[in-house]
């Protein structure tokens, strides 16, 4: 068992290494440098695992592996210019690192401080200088709660996460607050529920512990079954900084009064599940979980039950039905969760990054979460950013910034000069934002009344050169593949929707099929058991809402604004761009390329299969699709 | 107690009642179809959805359990949007349902054919487009699945492993594809299946059916060399038996 005055030691004895890593004067090591490499999903499949490898061989060969450590941490969030490394006390940020830079990097960086400008993000080399990654565009209006220690610490390292006051909302909790406190702190800090619905945290807390008065046993489960298409934050909270939910479940075991937990956390996460794993052994081992914590007489356990790959499990009577060991479906509430949840006992669901804030809240007080974000918002949102945007990777921004601050100031803007169309949010039950919203402050309820929401925060940018009637079709067949089957609405609406949806895109459909797709919507919103089908059609509704012109194209005049659906595309030939060098029809597969040579070529559109073969071959630009 | 108008009339039930529970105690007919008394309220088919003041969306009756919180609120159980609702789900479900229904041996007796009759579906292909293909399971000695006509209610799920606490049959894939059958989708022949026939009585469709032996019965009248001896059997009594030693 550990006391409260031991874990104080540890954070003193790590606390000055650990300033070292972010930069502080009064940082110091026993080593001159720490280098830290990215071990996120990200990095790690761009190779960054190799990177270590060969860095930990130049070190020794240069004799300087007692000098230089190299840290595996968690995600920095530039996934894009992944693999990532930092040096510190400097603050070096290395980004795409490639194994053959490493003996360069090595020798002159670490042996005999010369930074390799050449190597470094771009964006912090200036004219004056290399500035500090925290001005770059793509990290200064970023304000990071949920993902502090993620790329700071070792994530299988319990005494690096100690050190950055680890553990400390726990031992605040057990010997200065009593449960009522804590859930008070909660619900003054406004807090709401991150993986999608936006149901206050400490509310929910509140009826888990006073519903029911004399429940023998009662649980915590954590949601880190992650399925909207384009978002993990959550991934990267557990592979970065597991112990951060480890720590705010036992601070919510004591405010409802639950001895036990449990963390659902899918099976394709495996760096993540390895890393919950350590963590979880790390701190029974530190007396951190289990009987009689701190000293306290507080008892509290975890552990982990992996998903199966069922997007439905993140719903969270379908995720205690799973945990359960039953086929994973949802069952029909009231009663709720807080009343009759796992194992019919009540119960308290919270998603990874709600958890991650709760420590911080804990420690810096109500009142200092509350400070951030909007008026029915508070504090901050991870927010993975996806699709036509040039910094893709996770942000964690205050709530309140503007979708256009996220695109085009910290994502970067849209590649190639293309024109902004439209932004995703929310995954398969969230909708289209157009450009007319682009101002609008980013929130729960700002994002709902623009008919979207704002889910578990993925966030996709699309283009011109995308179909929003084919994004609608990528999403229902998403949901369409992932309904659970149990309810009629969810298991043959979406499918019938679906197949709407094809009937449009293959230019098959009359005005009354809008109609009828609209009715069918609402139809399936209304009648569905649970949020999957509840939300499903959301980006049906929301893009008939903002781009209707580009269902009607399709279905009155037959044809693909954006350029997308084959079936009402056709490849022609400019006569006048044509230079007849034959390249095309000899690389058209069947044949439907005709011409003489040095004479304008045609295509016979009744042979054609619209593979596109002859436009990218084209050097002059000749062929065009509408 | 807990007091609710239903369709604008005052009504007391206990507190725990679902709104189905009290329609039925006062007279108010419901339609359900997945619902079974005692062994199935799971709220999947959506049929016996209402109208409650303060929801966001329709309430599945069955399994609504009424609590001081719905003190004071209006329940519509015939709405224009309810019938809408209700008429829609079926069309759904038909919209993927074998609709061979004048050979079908529950023709006349089957509970999706009366509600199509009762709530007014008058255009059978109202929402088209694929439907799936099964084999139908005829490996048992005394019954056939043909999973074609299945409406996917769990009836016969619930009646297997509640009324007999066999469980034999279970859902299997998911989404549009998902089938009630055995696990791994073996033969019901090749399971612990006591051929009692419960799944059977349950099914509301023509999904489950006995095998029909009239015509061998024909056959053997017909034959002046057999002898044909009458016998009724058992099978009746021993399942209310078995029945009774369960519960």
């Amino acid at each position: 068992m550990m006391t409260v005055a031991e874990l104080d030691a540890i954070k003193a004895k790590l606390h000055s290494q650990m300033m070292l890593r972010k930069g502080s004067e009064a940082g110091e090591d026993t080593y001159r440098k720490h280098v830290l490499v990215c071990g996120g999903t990200g990095c790690t499949s761009s190779g960054s695992m190799g990177i270590i490898n060969k860095l930990n061989e130049e070190l020794k060969k240069n004799g300087i592996e007692n000098e230089v450590k190299v840290i595996k941490t968690g995600c920095f969030g530039l996934c894009a210019l992944g693999p990532i490394m930092i040096v510190y006390p400097e603050g070096s940020f290395y980004s795409m690192v490639k194994e053959e830079n490493i003996p360069e990097i090595v020798s002159e960086h670490l042996v005999k401080g010369n930074v390799v400008e050449r190597l470094l993000y771009s964006e912090t080399v200036t004219d004056s200088g290399i500035k500090s990654l925290n001005e770059t565009n793509f990290y200064k209006k970023q304000h990071r709660v949920a993902l502090r220690n993620c790329g700071v610490i070792s994530p299988e390292n319990i005494e690096e996460y100690i050190a950055l006051d680890g553990y400390q909302a726990l031992a605040k909790v057990l010997t200065q607050m009593t449960p009522e406190d804590v859930i008070q702190t909660i619900l003054d800090s406004g807090l709401r529920g991150r993986g999608g619905g936006g149901f206050p945290t400490g509310k929910k807390w509140q009826l888990a512990r006073n519903l029911v008065k004399d429940a023998d046993q009662k649980y915590v489960c954590c949601n880190a079954d992650e399925g909207d298409p384009g978002a993990f934050m959550d991934r990267s909270v557990l592979e970065g900084d597991p112990h951060v939910v480890i720590e705010a479940m036992a601070i919510a075991g004591y405010a409802i009064g639950a001895t036990q937990g449990y963390i659902y956390v899918r099976a394709e996460y495996p760096i993540a599940v390895e890393r919950l794993r350590i963590a979880i052994g790390q701190a029974r081992e530190y007396g951190l979980l289990g009987d009689n914590i701190l000293g306290t007489g507080f008892k509290f356990d975890l552990d982990l039950r992996l998903g199966a790959g069922a997007f439905v499990c993140g719903e969270e009577t379908a995720l205690m039905t799973s945990i359960e060991g039953n086929r994973g479906e949802p069952r029909p509430r009231p009663p709720f969760p807080a009343e009759s949840g796992l194992f019919q006992k009540p119960t308290i669901l919270n998603n990874v990054e709600t958890y991650a804030n709760v420590p911080q809240i804990i420690l810096n007080g109500a009142d200092w979460f509350a400070s951030m974000g909007t008026e029915k918002s508070k504090g901050t949102k991870v927010f993975a950013l996806g699709g036509k945007i040039h910094n893709t990777g996770l942000v964690e921004i205050p709530m309140g910034t503007t979708l256009r601050e996220v695109i085009y100031e910290i994502g970067g803007g849209i590649p190639n000069g293309k024109e902004f169309k439209a932004a995703q949010t929310g995954g398969p039950s969230g909708g289209c934002i157009p450009a007319e919203h682009l101002d609008i402050p980013i929130d729960y309820d700002n994002l709902i009344s623009i008919g979207s929401m704002m889910g578990s925060g993925g966030l996709i940018v699309m283009d011109e050169n995308n179909c929003m009637v084919d994004i609608a079709k990528f999403f229902l067949e998403f949901t369409v593949d992932e309904s659970c089957g149990k309810c009629t609405p969810c298991r043959i609406g979406t499918k019938r929707l679906y197949e709407m949806l094809e009937k449009i895109t293959s230019g098959n459909a009359t005005l009354e099929d809008l109609d009828k797709m609209e009715k069918l919507c609402y139809y399936i919103k209304n009648n569905s058991l649970c949020g999957l089908g509840q939300t499903a059609p959301n980006p049906v509704l929301s893009t008939l809402r903002y781009f209707k012109d580009e269902y009607l194209a399709h279905v009155v005049d037959k044809k693909c604004p954006a350029g997308v659906c084959q079936d009402l595309l056709t490849y022609k030939i400019v006569a006048d761009k044509c230079k007849g060098c034959t390249a095309c029809a000899r690389k058209c597969p069947v044949g439907a390329i005709s011409g003489t040579v040095k004479e304008p070529h045609s295509i016979d559109t009744t042979k054609c299969i619209k593979c596109g073969a002859c436009m990218a071959t084209c050097k002059f630009g000749a062929i065009v699709k509408e | 107690m807990v007091n609710i108008k239903i369709n604008g009339i005052e009504y007391s039930v206990e507190e725990g009642t679902t709104i189905l529970e009290a329609c039925r105690q006062n007279g108010i007919r419901i339609p359900t179809l997945c619902w079974l008394k005692d062994i199935n309220a799971i709220g999947a088919c959506r049929i016996c959805v209402v109208e409650m003041s303060g929801a966001r969306s329709l309430t599945a009756a069955c399994v609504y359990p009424l609590s001081k919180f719905d003190e004071g609120k209006n329940i519509l159980t015939h709405s224009p949007a309810v019938l809408e609702s209700r008429k829609m789900t079926l069309q759904l479900l038909l919209s993927n349902h074998n609709m061979d229904c004048l050979a079908c041996a529950r023709s006349g007796n089957c509970e999706l054919q009366a509600l199509c009759k009762e709530l007014g579906v008058d255009d059978s292909s109202y929402f088209e487009g694929a439907k799936n293909e099964f084999d139908i399971d005829t490996s048992s000695k005394h019954m056939y699945r043909d999973d074609n006509k299945c409406i996917n209610c769990r009836r016969c799920v619930a009646a297997c492993e509640k009324y007999q606490g066999i469980g034999v049959i279970g859902a299997n894939e998911r989404g549009f594809k998902t089938e009630i059958s055995c696990a791994f989708g073996m033969d019901l022949a090749n399971t612990a299946c006591v051929s009692c026939g419960q799944c059977i009585t349950a099914c509301p469709t023509g999904a489950l059916s006995e095998k029909d032996d009239t015509d061998k019965v024909w056959e053997a009248l017909a034959d002046p060399e057999k002898v044909v001896v009458v016998q009724t059997a058992p099978a009746v009594r021993a399942s209310l038996g078995r029945l009774s030693v369960i519960r």
